[in-house]
Formats: structure tokens, C-alpha cells, sequence
């Protein structure tokens, strides 16, 4: 029997605040135990959570972003279970009444095929606090400093039908956090993670199977390789004649396997009502459009513009518009070099791309700033170098050594561009490869490219190849 | 009857209340007692009436994202049974 899958994603992304969703303590990663966990985050009694203006305003800008409505009215609510890294008892979430319904988000898959996947909803959250397990011998440690940073919950519907298209939507979103500058994306700090519920379905069957919901992807591999499990598992269970359990699924990358998580499988009944803590949230179109009016070019439409204004192909246009960084890089890049689009894109695309992987760097802490490469390439479409001599110059301005003009004149990388010069270097390869010119005289052109590389050796590379190869031709 | 024991003792674990055997019957009767003046508030025609979030009828108040709490956490941990390396420390949970 063939078998076709169905995926849906909830991430979660932790919103780029300096403070608590609910309260005045740091969100700041990797401090100290407990030394951003104040009473209010701890569910000390007599507290009262208080919103985050910033909070509210970056789920708007997100809600804007894929094409939802922003509710004018949205509601917290509690959502009661008992964890140790939830002093409450409950987690402060939306329900109901969520701050974002609908929208949708445009994936490309590899194979070049494209796809909306229609989002569900975003809600407003808080985190809860990390578990330590090593160490502490039959015993947990609780840190709170994660309890309350602001969450999104961005839920999509079940439109994924792989876990390659699943992995295409999480990349997607979080290249759009990211460019709205809502989330700095981090997933090894657990900035960004996600949750798959997946369900399998006889091919044609329109009723959903039984899903289960993996827990832990917190990378893009894990996400594919968890996904990917779990249908040939739930497969294997449902040939066998079994069927699947709707259930809580942790997934292991040391074994890649899920297998049932125990303690959370009973609370499934959150009981969920609203929050007397908190009176509902009114957003004003007013101030609904001050934020449209200031959303950023979003990737897709970048991308489109790049291929279409630009004249780009489809992959330069999409490795450019990966991050705003660098997108934004390449624009100021191609403010000065007078239409060579194509070129700017294979040097951003590659020399640069390279050295930033190399050093483990971001663009925006690059050496070589837009203007410096702007520098170099037009050194390059003006003929004063060559690709090849380019390539040093590239590297000692990425070394840090100043701009393109003053290391070409520096270390004397100039082009040879006296012809009276260049045709004594050409004579005395041809007197010293005699060998070779008789090849070439008695119809073996190939030897040509040996006489051109020997003349190249000689100026050090400064030579333009094409009046090399000119000459040598009119000396033969 | 609107609740069952099983459904008693259900809404009892999940908020991790301790109910004897001899008290069940008891919360059953009470309990029931309230879902059936529930079920009488339900026969009333809400039809167009926004449901209510909360009795006071403003919105939110919103706060500035600063941060305007210091550390104190020696004095919250006063508090705790148990303390290690400025880890609270619980009774092992794992998945």
C-alpha cells in the first residue's frame, strides 16, 4: 500500500525583548542561575504580571508580515499543568482569542518547486524555565531564568505532506523572524524551536490518521531526521496491522529514534480559562498600520526583485536574500559598481561567502565592508586587475589592510597593460620554448594555452590573459 | 448526575489534590451540583453577546521593555528546600 504523509509545525521563537513578557526582569542568555528570575517569574504570591508593550508590537509586525489579520482584541489565558520549571502552575498563553489568525508563508523547496503553507494562528506566550539532569544524583536543578521570555507559538496547519517541506517552512520562517528582527534565531540557545505533529494516511484517504507530536527539534537536521523516523514508524505499526497512539514523542538524535515521553502524556487537559490576572488587549488599527508602515522588504519580495530587476538567477537571488545582513550588503555592494550585478553576486556568493565560513563570522562583523569590495570590483571591471590578482587583493582586505587601490599599488599588482613590455616577456618564452613553438607551427593549437600560462608565470599574473593570448598568436 | 467518581478523581490529579475514597461521593454531589447550575446558565439565548474575559471592562495596560529588576537571588532562595550551585533542586524529572 502507498502511504502519504501529513505535517504541521508549531515554533516557537522567543521575541527579541530586553525584558520579561510579563515582567521587568533581563532575558539576557547564559547569566547565572536564577539571577534573572524575579518574583513574578517565580509565582511569588501577590504578584501581578504586566505586558510588554515590545512584546505585542513584534507579534504584530509578524502577524503583518505573512498576511494575517491582527486581532483588536486578544485574550491571555492560563494553561494549568504541573512541571517543576513552571512555579505558576500554569503557563500564560492565548487560547480563544489569539493576537494572530491566519496568513500564510511561501516555501521553496530544493527541487526548485514552490508552496503556501497556510499559518493557523500566533499566539503571545511565556517560556518556562530549563531542567538540569547531570549531577545531581536522583535529583533535577531548576534554573527560572528562562521562565517568562516572550514566545510566539506560530501554528501552522497540517499542509506538510514531507519532512523536506517541513524543514523548507522552518527555514523560511526563521530567515523572516530574523528579517523582521523579531528573533535572533539562535537554536543552539533555544531561541528558535519546533514541534511536528505527524500522521500518516492511506494515498487518496481524506480523513486524518492518528497523529503524535515530536518534541525537541532544535536543528533543521533534526527536524528532517525526526520527521522521517516517525513515518516509517508509524508505517511499520499500522502494515503490521497496529495502530498509531496519539501521544508525545521525544526524539533522540545520539539513537535517532522517538520514543513516548511519560511524564507530560496525563496532561493533556489544560483546562485552559482566562487569565483574571490580565484584562484583555486592544490593538488600535491606528497603530495597526504604523507598524505596516514600517515593515521591512520582506525575502520573498527581495528574491523576486533580485531575479526580476536584477537580472539574477534563481540561486544567487536566493543564497542573497538568505539574511537581511547580507542581502543588505549586496545592495550596498552594487550601489557602486555600475551594473555588474552578476559579478557583485559571485563575489558575495563566494570569495566572501567563503572567508565568512572560513572565520566562523557574520557579515556584518566582515573586514571587507561593502564599499571596500566595491573598491576591488571595480578595480576588476575597469581591467587594472585580473580575476586571479583580485582574489589577493580579497584577502589582504579581508587581513585588514586597507582599501583595493592602496594594496594593488603597494605590492605592485597593476596589469601590464605596456604592450611594448609584455612583447619582450612573450619573445623570451617563445626563444626559451622552442620545443613548443614548433608544436604549435605544425597544428597542435592546444600547446597555446602552455605558452599563455608561461608568460603569465613570468609577470606574475599580472598580465591580462586576453592580450597575452593575442600576441602570442601574432608571434606564431 | 452530572460527574462520575472516575471524573472526580481525574479533575483531582490533574491539580494535584489529595482525595480520600470516603470523600469522593461527597465532591461528586457538590461538584455535580454545580455543572447543573452551569447546564441552567447554558439554556439562556447568548446568541450576540460577546463573551466576557474579564468583569472589569478595560483593556491591558502595557509596560516599556526595560529591564527594572536586580538580582536577589539569595533572597528568593531563602525561600527554597533545597539549593545547589544557585539550582533549585526538585525531585528527579525526566522524559
Amino acid at each position: 500500500m502507498s502511504w502519504e504523509t501529513v505535517i504541521g509545525l508549531e515554533i516557537h521563537a522567543q521575541l527579541a525583548t530586553r525584558s520579561k513578557i510579563f515582567s521587568g526582569a533581563s532575558t539576557a542568555y547564559g547569566a547565572e542561575p536564577n539571577t534573572q528570575a524575579c518574583a513574578v517569574d517565580l509565582g511569588y504570591p501577590g504578584v501581578l504580571p504586566v505586558l510588554n508593550a515590545e512584546a505585542v508590537r513584534l507579534a504584530v509586525r509578524f502577524g503583518l508580515a505573512i498576511g494575517a489579520t491582527v486581532a483588536g482584541r486578544s485574550v491571555f489565558a492560563r494553561k494549568n499543568y504541573f512541571y517543576p520549571d513552571l512555579p505558576k502552575g500554569y503557563q500564560i498563553s492565548q487560547y480563544e482569542l489569539p493576537i494572530v489568525l491566519g496568513g500564510n508563508i511561501h516555501i521553496v523547496l530544493d527541487d526548485g518547486t514552490e508552496k503556501d503553507i497556510a499559518v493557523t494562528r500566533a499566539h503571545l506566550e511565556e517560556d518556562a524555565g530549563k531542567s538540569v539532569h547531570e549531577n545531581f544524583d536522583g535529583e533535577s536543578g531548576i534554573d527560572l531564568n528562562r521562565a517568562g521570555t516572550p514566545l510566539l507559538e506560530i501554528v501552522s496547519e497540517p499542509e506538510m505532506s514531507s519532512a523536506a517541506e517541513a524543514v523548507a517552512y522552518m527555514r523560511t520562517v526563521h530567515q523572516l523572524v530574523r528579517y523582521l528582527g523579531i528573533c535572533d534565531g539562535n537554536m543552539q540557545e533555544g531561541s528558535f524551536r519546533c514541534d511536528a505533529n505527524v500522521s500518516v494516511r492511506p494515498a487518496g484517504e481524506q480523513q486524518l490518521g492518528t497523529r503524535t507530536e515530536l518534541k525537541n527539534l532544535n536543528s533543521f537536521r533534526f527536524v528532517e531526521r525526526a520527521i522521517n523516523y516517525e513515518i516509517e514508524r508509524q508505517i511499520d505499526v499500522l502494515e503490521d496491522g497496529g495502530s498509531v497512539v496519539q501521544e508525545t514523542r521525544l526524539y533522540d538524535s545520539d539513537r535517532h529514534e522517538t520514543r513516548p515521553m511519560r511524564s507530560k502524556e496525563e496532561a493533556n487537559d489544560y483546562r485552559y480559562f482566562p487569565d483574571p490576572d490580565l484584562l484583555p488587549v486592544v490593538i488600535e488599527k491606528e497603530y495597526i498600520e504604523t507598524e505596516r508602515a514600517k515593515l521591512p522588504e520582506l525575502p520573498e519580495a527581495r528574491r523576486q526583485r533580485f531575479i526580476h530587476s536584477l537580472g539574477l538567477g534563481v540561486e544567487d537571488a536566493s543564497l542573497l536574500t538568505g539574511s537581511r545582513a547580507t542581502a543588505d550588503y549586496y545592495e550596498a555592494l552594487i550601489a557602486s559598481v555600475g551594473g555588474e550585478y552578476k559579478l557583485a553576486a559571485n563575489w558575495v556568493n563566494g570569495e566572501l561567502a567563503a572567508a565568512l565560513n572560513r572565520d566562523g563570522i557574520g557579515i556584518a562583523d566582515a573586514a571587507g565592508s561593502p564599499e571596500r569590495l566595491a573598491g576591488l570590483l571595480v578595480r576588476i571591471i575597469d581591467g587594472t586587475i585580473s580575476g586571479k590578482i583580485a582574489k589577493e587583493v580579497f584577502e589582504a582586505i579581508w587581513q585588514g589592510e586597507g582599501e583595493a587601490d592602496d594594496i594593488i599599488e603597494a605590492r605592485g599588482l597593476r596589469q601590464i597593460s605596456d604592450t611594448g613590455k609584455l612583447e619582450k616577456i612573450v619573445a623570451a618564452v617563445l626563444a626559451d620554448n622552442p620545443d613548443q613553438v614548433e608544436q604549435y607551427r605544425s597544428g597542435k593549437h592546444k600547446v597555446l594555452g602552455f605558452l599563455v600560462g608561461q608568460v603569465m608565470k613570468a609577470t606574475g599574473g599580472k598580465a591580462n590573459p586576453g592580450q597575452v593570448n593575442q600576441l602570442l598568436k601574432q608571434k606564431l | 448526575m452530572a460527574l462520575y467518581p472516575t471524573d472526580v478523581r481525574q479533575i483531582a490529579h490533574l491539580a494535584r489534590l489529595e482525595v480520600s475514597d470516603d470523600e469522593i461521593a461527597d465532591y461528586v454531589d457538590k461538584l455535580s451540583q454545580i455543572i447543573d447550575l452551569v447546564d441552567q446558565l447554558q439554556q439562556v439565548d447568548t446568541g450576540g453577546v460577546v463573551p466576557m474575559a474579564h468583569p472589569l471592562d478595560m483593556s491591558q495596560r502595557l509596560r516599556a521593555d526595560e529591564v527594572s529588576e536586580e538580582n536577589q537571588r539569595e533572597l528568593f532562595q531563602r525561600n527554597a528546600s533545597a539549593v545547589t550551585d544557585g539550582l533549585y533542586r526538585v525531585p528527579k524529572v525526566i522524559d
